[in-house]
């Protein structure tokens, strides 16, 4: 035997200056954005707000109060309902377009995902025209048949609208969970005698089921958080709505604002956690070696008309908000009639000459949110995977945490711990807007940091090594190796960030000041509280779908090429 | 009920297959060609070739996962064509084993039972019959992901044979196991077949697996199949060439029949037998067991032929040698028994090949 090699030489220092002042960054950053502002939200609900001493109490006073107990129930109902009529709507188009040989399944599975990329509350004005009741589904009915359907009337209209927006996230989970279930799972099931509704109830359904948890309780949380899309529709008796009349009305003082932020902050960590749960070791990914890999059955006769006419329907359905807000903000009246009277442009050309300082702040505002989402977890991606920083995985902890604050929430803790500070002119911190900015980045940090993460796994550390041992520094390592290949997926997690803080409403409308600041979907809430407001709202809408639409499609196409560029490689 | 009693009703069902004059296309691609074979009740086939050759699209057409464009499939007599697979009574065992992953063990083997609504207490009593048989009644409440490779296929044959199918079709069910499993499982199989006295057929590209445990073979290439009959008798008496390359190792010589014998391209020539047939475009065949080598002017006994070649290498495996010879413009493999301080030869020795005439074959593709 040979003597044991000696150890290489311990590294003198755990990480390079640069990357300790880096981690103080960010560390500092989210203290002051995340950690502190829930914390005094978290701390407020528990305290006396005459003494400031511990009590439970203000959570009493919610349970006594009969408008909290039933604007709870009212949340707690309508989320499960919006999850209950997303399900109806994506689980037909995902087991069709995976299990079926069927035309058009690729543009099926886009047109289904379209919805999400519209702000709810501005598909929500363009449903009460088409689905309310003298919109123009009911005036046809009524003359037709002698009868009105209730779809938008009330919480019904909230599960409407939330569930028509939020059923894409069941719909990309299904998929992805029923493409990797292998055939031969199917097959044993049919070879054992069994076939159509039983076998998709006691072994497909069971299969996608984890797929299935992971974008029902997205969808659930979603729709409990949302502030915008109930305040829209004027149904004040749900959570989000109520802790913002609180705030907005009787004042940061008031601990009721509080006690609710709590309540929707426990039910996200819930949701979260039992997403995470039905997920963790049900790795039901049954593709397998010797497995028959996914094969699309035919489909024919009156089945195949069946299958299609089920689609179109939904297809229709979803696809409603959008042709309503195109066709409002294009009519000169829209009133019990089922089409607009006539047809104009001059909805448009009001908004770029009256509010085009709402468009420029979304595209300011998403633009550094995006910059500071990709910067800072390339950074935290960086130092969690590249570096051997004691407590380094917190910094990731943290960051993910924001998940679980509804934007409701954030706004609030800001105020509450920022409002008091006054800047030399005697102005608030809260009021000046890069603190919508941050709101926004903060919201978007977890999605932008596993991007990153995704990114940075991809790169062997071998590179960098290389490049260390040809006498590049840390600092040029990063600068001219890593930076490089993760341009793709830092570019595609900004445009995401870009995107989805466009339409953002719940934090932001806590946070406004003054109109001057507001963004888009700020602008387009004020202009659908008037009649006479709303074919504006429909073109600013229409405005933010296109801004949004353009992003997602450049996200995706960044994203595919980056994934050939490096298969080619 | 014991496993006897098990067999029986099984072994009553046992039903005869045929399939009668099949083609199936993807598309433009002929994956079965005419295809037509008798299975007898309680036989243990097996469809063997190479990937591609059609036997797994042929076995599924028989569970019902494939139409066929033309012929029909009989089970016991009856035409099961029209039927989809739900109906069929077909017990197949996936080659992944397919277990349903949010299923115990236990729910897994009930899954058919309760497809066809028996009784609660009698799919009790089925399902332990059957794990009893595979011996993993213990392990019933078991995860198939807890399970090892050899117990989840237990696991899938239990599923299979509990619903008491009239055939039992095995997709190449040895191909995930390690090689020591292999020999074991495939055993047992042959034990739990013969006891069950249940049609099988056994889908594989090895023909180890397929010479050991089943009674027929139908060896299958390029969708069509090539030669039906027992492993011995394919082996001995292949139809083609390509049956007699895929089955063992043969030579097989370049040339052309004339004159009552067949000369070797580049040099040689060996005698026909009377009455041989001489197919159109035949080669000569022969094992490297039906030969053996000499030195340079060794004389062939009768009904020998003597060819002189050079040795080109040798390859040690264990019981024997494999020499590869240069015989005119062939190489020729050559294996001979070994035993310690046997003679050798040495590459780029020039040797003589005395092959055994009675052995050859005349074959065409």
């Amino acid at each position: 035997m040979q003597a044991a090699l000696p150890l290489p030489a311990a590294r003198t220092a755990v990480a390079t200056p640069g990357q300790w002042l880096t981690v103080g960054a960010i560390a500092a950053f989210l203290t002051l954005f995340l950690i502190v502002p829930v914390a005094m939200v978290i701390i407020v609900a528990f305290q006396d707000p005459a003494t400031g001493a511990f009590t439970l109490v203000n959570f009493a006073d919610f349970a006594r109060s009969p408008l909290f107990l039933r604007s709870f129930g009212n949340s707690l109902y309508v989320s499960l309902m919006a999850v209950v009529w997303a399900t109806v709507f994506a689980l037909p188009l995902a087991y069709f377009t995976t299990r079926f040989e069927f035309r058009g399944s690729a543009i099926i599975q886009t047109l289904g995902v379209i919805p999400l990329i519209m702000p709810p509350f501005a598909g929500a004005v363009a449903m009460q025209l088409l689905f309310g009741q003298n919109g123009s589904i009911n005036l046809l009915l009524d003359d037709w048949f002698g009868f009105r359907l209730p779809l938008m009337d009330g919480l019904n209209g909230v599960i409407f609208v939330q569930s028509v927006h939020y059923f894409p996230f069941i719909l990309i989970n299904v998929t992805a969970s029923l493409r990797n279930i292998d055939r031969s799972m199917e097959e044993a099931a049919q070879n054992l005698g069994s076939s159509g509704f039983r076998l998709f109830r006691r072994i497909v359904f069971p299969l996608a089921m984890p797929g299935f948890v992971a974008g029902a309780s997205l969808v659930f949380i979603k729709v409990f958080d949302d502030l915008a899309t109930p305040l829209l529709l004027n149904v004040k008796d749900m959570l989000a709505p109520q802790a913002y009349l609180r705030i907005s009305s009787i004042g940061l003082k008031d601990p009721m604002g509080y006690v609710i932020s709590v309540v929707l902050m426990v039910f996200s960590i819930l949701s979260l956690f039992i997403a995470n749960f039905s997920t963790r070791g049900r790795d039901y990914a049954t593709t397998q070696r010797g497995g028959g890999g996914l094969t699309k059955r035919p489909i024919s006769g009156l089945d195949r008309i069946l299958a299609y006419a089920i689609i179109t329907l939904i297809l229709l359905l979803v696809l409603a908000p959008h042709v309503g807000l195109f066709l409002l903000s294009i009519a000169t009246v829209w009133s019990y009639a089922p089409l607009p009277d006539g047809y104009t442009l001059a909805h448009y050309a009001r908004v770029v000459t009256e509010s085009g300082q709402y468009i420029w702040n979304t595209l300011l505002y998403s633009s550094l949110t995006g910059a500071a989402g990709a910067v800072i977890g390339a950074a935290i991606a960086y130092i969690v995977l590249r570096t051997r920083i004691p407590g380094r995985h917190w910094l990731d902890y943290a960051a993910s945490a924001a998940l679980a604050v509804p934007g409701v929430v954030l706004g609030i803790g800001y105020l509450r711990a920022y409002f008091g500070v006054q800047l030399p002119n005697g102005q608030s911190l809260t009021s000046l807007w890069i603190i919508i900015v941050i709101a926004l980045a903060v919201r978007r940090l977890p999605y932008a940091l596993r991007a990153c993460m995704a990114a940075m796994q991809q790169i062997s550390v071998s590179l960098e090594e290389a490049a260390e041992n040809l006498g590049a520094t840390k600092a040029s390592t990063i600068r001219r190796i890593v930076a490089p290949l993760m341009t793709g997926g830092l570019l595609a997690g900004f445009i995401t960030s870009f995107a989805t803080a466009a339409v953002e409403l719940s934090a932001t409308m806590m946070l406004v000041q003054n109109n001057a600041d507001a963004p888009l979907a700020y602008g387009l809430y004020v202009f659908m509280q008037s009649p006479a407001g709303r074919g504006a709202g429909a073109a600013l809408g229409v405005i933010a779908v296109l801004i949004v639409g353009i992003c997602t499609y450049l996200s995706q196409s960044l994203a595919e090429r980056d994934r050939r560029l490096k298969a080619g490689s | 009920m014991t496993h006897s009693e098990l067999g029986q009703s099984i072994r009553a069902a046992a039903a005869g297959i045929a399939v009668t004059g099949v083609n199936l296309s993807y598309g433009a691609t002929h994956v079965l060609k005419d295809v037509n074979l008798t299975i007898a009740p309680g036989e243990f086939f097996a469809f063997l070739g190479p990937s591609g050759c059609g036997k797994t699209t042929l076995l599924r057409l028989i569970a019902g996962f494939n139409i066929a464009q033309t012929g029909r499939v009989e089970v016991g007599g009856t035409d099961i064509s029209a039927l989809p697979p739900w109906k069929r009574d077909v017990g197949m065992v996936f080659q992944s084993y397919a277990l349903w992953p949010h299923m115990s063990v236990a729910r897994n083997v009930a899954f058919g039972l309760e497809e066809r609504k028996l009784p609660r207490d009698e799919i009790a009593a089925r399902v332990d019959q059957a794990l009893d048989l595979v011996n993993l009644k213990h392990l019933k409440d078991r995860r198939p992901s807890q399970l090892s490779g050899g117990q989840q296929q237990r696991v899938a044959l239990a599923r299979t044979i509990a619903i008491r199918p009239k055939v039992l079709l095995l997709d190449e069910p040895l191909s995930n196991l390690d090689a020591r499993m292999r020999v074991q499982v495939r055993r047992e199989l042959r034990e739990l077949q013969q006891e069950l006295g249940i049609t099988t057929i056994f889908v594989t590209h090895d023909q180890e697996e397929a010479n050991t445990i089943c009674d027929r073979i139908a060896v299958m290439n390029d969708g069509r199949v090539q030669q039906v009959g027992t492993p011995m008798g394919v082996y001995d008496a292949p139809d083609n060439l390509f049956v007699a390359g895929f089955l063992g190792t043969a030579n097989i010589l370049d040339g052309h029949a004339a004159q009552g014998a067949f000369r070797i391209a580049g040099g040689g020539e060996l005698p026909l037998r009377a009455g041989q047939p001489v197919p159109d475009a035949a080669r000569m065949v022969f094992r490297p067991q039906d030969a053996r080598i000499e030195r340079p002017g060794a004389q062939a006994p009768a009904g020998y032929v003597a060819l002189p070649g050079r040795l080109r290498h040798a390859e040690f495996l264990g019981s024997q040698l494999r020499y590869a010879l240069a015989i005119g413009e062939n190489e020729v493999l050559v294996d001979v028994p070994h035993h310690s301080g046997a003679a050798r030869f040495g590459a780029g020795e020039d040797v003589v090949l005395v092959l055994d005439n009675s052995r050859t074959l005349l074959l065409a593709a």
